[in-house]
């Protein structure tokens, strides 16, 4: 595909990462914020590639894996009733609730149902006009905008039958939580390009100033990635810490302002708990009274639901890039794809699941690790 | 998070007061809502995610990156190539194995 | 873009609360170890469906020929050996680019014996129809398997039909089952692997499992994809003429190219390490991959074979392969390796490594 494969350029790759071999002299921990970067390093062996030096933490990125237990048992609840027809991204169907997750809804005879786009949702509650369609609009600021835009079009078509269950996340509010926590070992950030390709990059100077952190705008591919990897390293080993645009074929300053615009119609900003790290003040967005109508927590009233959370796993750990997923005791023996203890191992952006699917081969040493690669 | 690919933009058209378009990823073809980069034309490409153009991809911006990597140091000869490192040793592994 | 400091508040709120963090103190979801009825997975041939068949099937079953869970059963009758296997049908859209249920469930069977190295002489078949479903449909089902069988040189011998009610079907389902003779000295196992064999496929991969899902997800392909759906037979006993001495076969059909490497890895007790730069993924294919999400090693294949052949025979396989119509597009992929038994591992274009494990059930399309 154009203007994917030529980012994935294996000389060019090599290129790169000889410049930062050439440019490092110390050891720096930064931050892949989103969870699609942390799946394409995995997928490229990246992490493999790079200098010694350069350690990539993972950071909570994957809208799948801090979507909070109660709004996954609320989407339970909902997936359930027999009037309903439940649509998701496919992502959404293994996220366990506190007793079950949608595939098991499925099996117990919810109507659930599998969608590429919201739009598709929209179009299924157009042609199931008797039956109640609803929408897990879950996701970071990329996926907003398509989410709102869906809302939108039903108030305005007058398509009551449609409703969206809500629970939106934003990058920068997290950025804040994990620089101001006190074990934090983040040193520069690779900012997510898409996210930024909505709502461009004026939230993160002041980011940077006040963490002096270098923050840089990074896409998806793998030499974007390494671009990311060694403009933020150039910032660090130079003492410096802007904001940087690595991105710039998708990411302008100031976004996509006729989406802004939309999102600051349809949702507003509220508090929101992610799962495994806790509530972060005004991370979240919520449907805006005006669209009270198409909410699904309103239509719905499922309010009060009890949720419990086990104690073995430490996906909170992991999202936060206190430790590596093989660090924890859970993983690849009682934690796996098939059996997962938490989300981070369920989604396959989550940084635990990326882990046990591409690197289990780093946790048992074997003679194809033992020789460092390059 | 965020799954968005770059396509290319074939044809545009109003549907229920909405600006859509079929979008090519390279011989794959989708339906593709326009509304929030409503100024694109046929010919352009568009970073697309769930079924939404999110944003212009910039030809020139992405011609100047690519370019920009050609341009970098050659510093990687000392190091090889990493495939063929791998793959060398792949094979006295095998031959070990065969032993 | 530079250093600008321009404060922009990253809230409309008031003086912020951050959150304390406390680490020691963040819990964990609830496992879902057990499934208490079954899930789609559980039919997408990876490890769900494994553990539903080792669980309780093997176990009500008992019996070695089972146990041994090849693609046929493979046994001594009348002075012969004989293969034989059976395989479900389910798909929708019942037809889809370049075929349908019909030659789907003829070709099937017919490629599960060709894999233990059979002929297939005899099929059977079992239609479930739905109530309501149209006269021309069942026919269209049935001329196909027809030509599919002729085409294969395999006789459907015997049958059945079953209707359930409307809305208790999807139209129709179809069983076939098969048996087939083994020739003298062939011998397919993956137990016979060993380290240094070389892993041929022969052809583009992913190809079915696109055309199906271009159906279901609304993809429209600028050059039609078609399903490879073929009867395997024929290149498989070009491939045995060139050496008997084949190891293992497999047609990577459901959870794909990984699920057909992670069972002979897993089987054989040997590595195995492919090049991902020689797997053959056609742009199409790789192109609704990038859109949906989704890696082209776990997509279905109907009409393609994985093959392990001793290193001395390799060039000679794949030669013969080069030369049959379905396997035109053969590629060597990697081999099998003494390092990591059990695991199949990939060298990707950059010059990592990435483990390829089992897939868990049905591949989802990813978007975020």
């Amino acid at each position: 595909m154009k203007y994917l494969d030529e980012f994935q350029n294996p000389e060019l790759a090599r290129r790169l990462l000889g410049e930062i071999r050439a440019t490092v002299t110390r050891p720096w921990a930064l931050m892949e914020v989103c969870g699609g970067q942390t799946h394409t390093i995995i997928r490229h062996g990246i992490d493999q590639l790079l200098p010694e030096e350069v350690e990539l933490i993972h950071g909570p990125g994957c809208p799948v894996c801090v979507t909070p237990l109660a709004v996954i048992d609320q989407a339970l609840e909902i997936a359930a009733r027999p009037e309903v027809i439940f649509c998701s991204f496919g992502d959404m169907l293994r996220v366990p609730g506190t007793d079950r997750d949608l595939f098991r809804v499925r099996g117990e005879g919810g109507d659930v149902r599998v969608v590429y786009s919201p739009l598709d949702a929209l179009k299924i509650a157009q042609q199931n006009p008797h039956r109640e369609v609803v929408f897990f609009g879950i996701g970071f600021e990329t996926t907003a905008p398509p989410n709102a835009m869906t809302v939108y079009q039903a108030r305005k078509l007058g398509i009551r039958n449609f409703s969206m269950l809500v629970s939106h996340v934003r990058v920068p509010p997290a950025i804040e939580a994990i620089m101001t926590s006190s074990s934090c070992r983040v040193q520069g950030f690779l900012a997510a390009g898409h996210v930024c390709s909505v709502m461009g990059t004026d939230e993160y100077p002041a980011l940077a100033d006040r963490f002096r952190v270098p923050i840089v705008v990074t896409g998806f591919e793998p030499l974007d990635i390494l671009e990311g990897i060694r403009r933020t390293v150039r910032q660090l080993e130079r003492g410096e810490h802007t904001v940087d645009n690595a991105y710039p074929r998708a990411v302008r300053p100031d976004g996509n302002p006729a989406a802004r615009a939309m999102l600051a119609d349809v949702f507003e900003v509220t508090d929101r708990s992610w799962r495994g790290i806790g509530t972060i003040p005004a991370s979240g967005w919520r449907l805006s009274d005006r669209y009270r109508d198409h909410d699904a927590e309103h239509r719905f009233s499922v309010g009060g639901i009890t949720t419990r959370e086990p104690a073995a796993c430490r996906s909170g750990e992991v999202l936060q890039g206190l430790i590596k997923p093989h660090e924890c005791q859970a993983f690849g023996t009682t934690c796996t794809p098939r059996t997962p203890l938490g989300a981070t191992m369920v989604s396959s952006e989550g940084a635990c699941a990326a882990y046990y699917l591409y690197r289990r081969l780093g946790s048992t040493p074997t003679p194809l690790e033992a020789t460092p690669v390059v | 998070m965020c799954l968005a690919v770059p396509g290319k933009v074939m044809e545009i058209e109003e549907r229920d007061g909405t600006r859509m378009a079929t979008v090519d990823f390279g011989g794959v073809v989708k339906e593709v809502c326009l509304e929030y980069v409503p100024d694109l034309v046929v010919g352009d490409y568009a970073i697309v995610h769930v079924g939404f153009a999110l944003q212009r991809l910039d030809e020139e911006s992405a011609r100047r990156t690519l370019e920009l990597f050609e341009e970098l140091g050659l510093l990687q000869e000392e190091f090889g190539d990493p495939w063929e490192a791998a793959a060398a040793r792949e094979a006295i592994q095998a031959q070990e194995a065969r032993k | 873009m530079s250093d600008t400091t321009s404060q922009t508040p990253t809230t409309a709120q008031g003086p912020r609360d951050l959150p304390t963090v406390d680490i020691t103190g963040w819990t964990c979801p609830a496992p879902l170890r057990e499934t208490p009825r079954v899930v789609m997975g559980h039919g997408g041939g990876g490890a769900l469906s494994a553990e539903l068949v080792q669980q309780i099937f093997v176990p009500a079953f008992g019996g070695e020929l089972l146990a041994q869970l090849g693609d046929s059963a493979v046994f001594a009758l009348g002075g012969q050996r004989l293969a034989f296997s059976t395989d479900s049908y389910v798909v929708r859209p019942l037809f889809f680019p370049g075929g349908c249920i019909g030659d789907l469930a003829v070709n099937g069977t017919v490629n599960d014996l060709a894999m233990s190295g059979a002929r297939a002489a005899y099929l059977s078949c079992g239609f479930i129809l739905e109530e309501g479903v149209e006269m021309p449909v069942v026919a269209g089902v049935a001329d196909a398997m027809g030509a599919a069988a002729r085409a294969a040189g395999v006789e459907v011998a015997t049958g059945d039909t079953k209707v359930v009610e409307a809305g208790r079907g999807d139209g129709v389902y179809l069983n076939t089952a098969g048996i087939g003779v083994i020739p003298p000295g062939v011998d397919l196992r993956p137990q016979r692997v060993v380290p240094g064999d070389v892993v041929i496929v022969s052809g583009d991969i992913g190809v079915h499992g696109v055309a199906i899902m271009s159906v279901r997800e609304g993809l429209e392909f600028g050059v039609e994809i078609e399903s490879d759906c073929a009867a395997l037979g024929g290149l498989v006993q070009t491939m045995l003429a060139v050496t008997p001495e084949l190891h293992v076969l497999r047609d990577p059909t459901r959870g794909g190219l990984a699920a057909a490497l992670n069972e002979i890895a897993t089987a054989s007790a040997t590595g195995v390490v492919i090049d991902e730069r020689a797997v053959p993924v056609p742009p199409a294919v790789a192109n609704a991959c990038a859109i949906l999400g989704l890696d082209p090693m776990y997509v279905a294949n109907e009409g393609k074979l994985v093959a392990f052949v001793p290193r001395e025979h390799a060039d000679a396989v794949l030669d013969a392969m080069r030369a049959h119509p379905l396997g035109a597009g053969a590629a060597v992929i990697g081999e099998a390796v003494a390092a990591h038994p059990g695991m199949v591992v990939a060298r990707t274009p950059l010059g990592g490594t990435r483990v390829v494990d089992l897939p868990l059930g049905e591949q989802l399309p990813r978007i975020c």
